[in-house]
């Protein structure tokens, strides 16, 4: 019950420390992981603590590290593996659709591979070329994944933990502009698990469905809005598959009126099935069709021009204002 | 004291101990395998090479979908299982149903991908069989990761790893040999070199000086072995596998043989070879060559044969029998394997497919 003031790197890296305190069998690897704690600290330490078997550098390799993970797996380990950046998790995709996903099914459970692929992601850090993908859509389409972006700090930590007890592989995505985000948090508090949106501010008039980086723009837009005299409910989706339909239908049902806001390029992505398969289920309860705010249909911009691919607060008040309000 | 060269070069020519003519030579670093060992690996060869033409009969038949055959390979299949003890691991590909048979699978099961009734159909935990693998070489750096992760529970099984010619040219071929190497992960590559990858031949794929080559940028031994002589693979193979036990890190090892059939039935070789080129290799047969040592020896009675017939004809009995009757599919596998805990969409879904079939039936 002690309330801590710490960021989003602090609590993952807590998180892998516990892991490995709690279980033998959970390895740490990748690029830079070892004495240098990561690119972003987030394994700080660890091989310290923990010694270089637990915690190690690999050959520079993504296919590699993530084809060993399988192995490893397939042979009582829980490997944690870190892609450096989003953008460098592709080298790997073959290893991660073709086994990753498919070993459970392929040989009818006799094979499952508890292992957590870790992914730096998004932008709004001003990185340059190939640092700021959204590429969760390419996971999330993969059957066989389970993926999740935590928004918090206090969910950073549990739901890390969570992924690393989970029985099946998870793609777990960081919000890479929320790693310095701090909160006063207290990590033992129990969390819901993966698999549970949550509803992070209730409000009876729209519901903005967000996840990962743009749950605090989301929360941000809420706080405008009240003040402008509309109360929107804010939902964090949390882990992005499974997906929460019941959380996320139940507040669409609520409210009558949507937004879902993402920082990926909208064409074929999360966002486009979250406005499917809502509109599916609670047509009836719409006012309105459900808008969406997401990244332009571009390559990730450079740092100068990033603000205009990014949504803000003003853009999903237009699109909160755009939902037919006069028809009410 | 070793040189570099010493210690990574593959031997000169491919390590022969017995010729094409079933003559036994000496070799100045291998031993010739014990008699009773070949004389179990004969009768092997003969049941791979039923599996591989019982399996080929029965695609015509429409019992298998398609069926990538091992036919004139058999030593390589053979020598590769024949060199691992209990607790080892094999990494096959969809070429190596012969090894993953002579490792203990049952053959019904074995052909389970290509009956099509379901993905992997055994259990590769029974015999520690990894599930075949298609995408070329990816199965190579899972064989590194169960190495290592042996090692660190200091269990001193040593894993092989197979596959083609054309899959040393992929990526993870690489990141393979340089993980293992790295981690110095007990895993013996084992790359047979049927000269063909699909269409294109050994020449467009890499000139390399042999496959064996390849282990040197990452400074692991490699070498090179007649892949149709059961007794060279044995006693290459062999020694690979101890050194890596040793824990001298990872091996690697070319057998150059041939793909005599077509890549699959599927496949029409005329496009792209020439007859003439397949004939010198028949001559080449690893069965024809231990039969012909190992008569010369006296150390093939009709008892021998007869046995070595007897069980190939039981397998291919065992092939027919179970491969004729039409498989029993469920629709509700297709929902069920997944995920540990099937996600509620898998739910819906599942129950849908069930809805959908129970409307059928009505
Ligand atoms: C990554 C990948 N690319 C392409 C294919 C299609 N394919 C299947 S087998 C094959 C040839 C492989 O040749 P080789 O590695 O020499 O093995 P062989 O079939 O001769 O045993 C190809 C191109 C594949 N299975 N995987
Ligand atoms: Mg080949």
């Amino acid at each position: 019950m002690t309330h801590v003031k710490i960021t989003m790197a602090q609590a993952l890296n807590q998180a892998l420390r516990d892991a490995m305190k709690a279980d033998d069998t959970v390895l740490v690897f990748g690029e830079d992981v070892g004495a240098l704690g990561g690119v972003f600290r987030i394994t700080d330490g660890l091989t310290a603590e923990f010694g270089e078997d637990r915690c190690f550098d690999t050959p520079l390799a993504e296919s590699g590290i993530v084809g060993m993970a399988v192995g490893l797996a397939m042979n009582g380990m829980r490997p944690v593996v870190e892609m450096q950046f989003d953008a460098f998790g592709y080298p790997a995709f073959e290893q991660i659709v073709s086994h990753v996903a498919k070993m459970r099914n392929r040989t009818r459970g006799k094979i499952t591979l508890p292992m957590v692929i870790r992914m730096p992601y998004a932008g709004g850090i001003g990185g340059v070329e190939h640092h700021c993908d959204s590429s969760e859509s390419y996971y999330a389409h993969t059957p066989g994944l389970t993926v999740v972006a935590p928004a918090t700090v206090a969910d950073a930590y549990t739901l890390l933990r969570k992924a690393i007890e989970f029985p099946d592989p998870v793609v777990f995505m960081e919000p890479k502009k929320l790693y310095w985000a701090k909160e006063e948090v207290d990590l033992t508090e129990s969390q819901p698990g993966i698999g549970t949106a949550v509803v992070r501010r209730d409000g009876a008039d729209a519901t903005l469905i967000a996840y990962g980086p743009t749950v605090p723009v989301a929360l941000e837009a809420a706080e405008v809005a009240a003040a402008e005299g509309r109360q929107l409910t804010v939902v964090d989706l949390r882990s992005i598959v499974p997906f929460d339909d019941v959380t996320v239908c139940a507040a669409v049902r609520r409210t009558g009126r949507a937004v879902v806001v993402a920082e990926a390029s909208g064409f074929a992505s999360v966002s486009s099935e979250i406005v499917a398969r809502v509109t599916e289920r609670c047509f009836h309860s719409l006012a309105a069709p459900i808008r969406r705010v997401t990244g332009f249909d571009i390559p990730y911009p450079p740092p100068k021009l990033e603000k205009h691919q990014l949504p803000g607060v003003d853009r999903i008040l237009d699109a909160v204002d755009d939902l037919q309000w006069e028809d009410s | 004291m070793t040189t570099v060269e010493e210690r990574l070069l593959p031997s000169a020519e491919p390590v022969r101990l017995i010729d094409q003519d079933g003559v036994f030579h000496d070799h100045p670093s291998y031993l010739k395998p014990a008699s009773d060992l070949l004389v179990d690996g004969y009768a092997q060869l003969v049941k791979g090479r039923r599996i591989n033409d019982q399996a080929s009969a029965l695609v015509r038949q429409g019992r298998l979908a398609v069926y990538p055959s091992s036919h004139g390979q058999e030593a390589c299949q053979i020598a590769a299982t024949m060199v691992l003890r209990d607790g080892d691991w094999l990494f096959p590909t969809y070429r190596d149903i012969v090894s993953i048979v002579s490792r203990g699978v049952d053959p019904i099961e074995a052909l389970t991908l290509l009956r099509g009734d379901w993905h992997c159909g055994y259990d590769p935990y029974e015999r520690n069989v990894a599930p075949q693998t298609t995408p070329l070489a990816t199965q190579l750096i899972h064989a590194v990761g169960v190495a290592h992760a042996a090692r660190l529970k200091g269990e001193d099984t040593v894993v092989v790893a197979m596959c083609g010619d054309g899959a040393t040219s992929e990526g993870d071929f690489h990141e393979a040999l340089n993980f293992a190497a790295v981690f110095k992960a007990p895993v013996v590559f084992f790359i047979q070199n049927n000269e063909y990858a699909i269409s294109v031949p050994l020449a467009k794929q890499s000139v390399a000086p042999s496959l064996a080559h390849k282990g040197i940028g990452y400074g692991v031994p490699g070498e090179q072995a007649d892949g149709n002589d059961l007794a060279g693979l044995l006693a290459v193979l062999g020694q690979a596998v101890e050194k890596a036990r040793a824990g001298e890190g990872p091996q690697l090892v070319e057998a150059h043989t041939y793909r005599v059939q077509a890549h699959t039935n599927a496949d029409d070789a005329g496009r792209y070879r020439h007859e003439d080129e397949v004939t010198p290799w028949l001559d080449r047969d690893p069965i024809k060559r231990l039969e012909a040592y190992l008569t010369q020896e006296g150390l093939l009675d009709d008892a021998v044969k007869q046995r070595a017939e007897e069980d190939a004809a039981q397998v291919a009995t065992a092939l027919r029998d179970g491969l004729m009757p039409e498989p029993v599919v469920d629709p509700a596998d297709l929902f069920e394997h997944l995920y540990t805990e099937p996600t509620p969409q898998l739910k819906e879904q599942a129950a849908f497919l069930r809805d959908e079939l129970a409307r059928e039936e009505a």
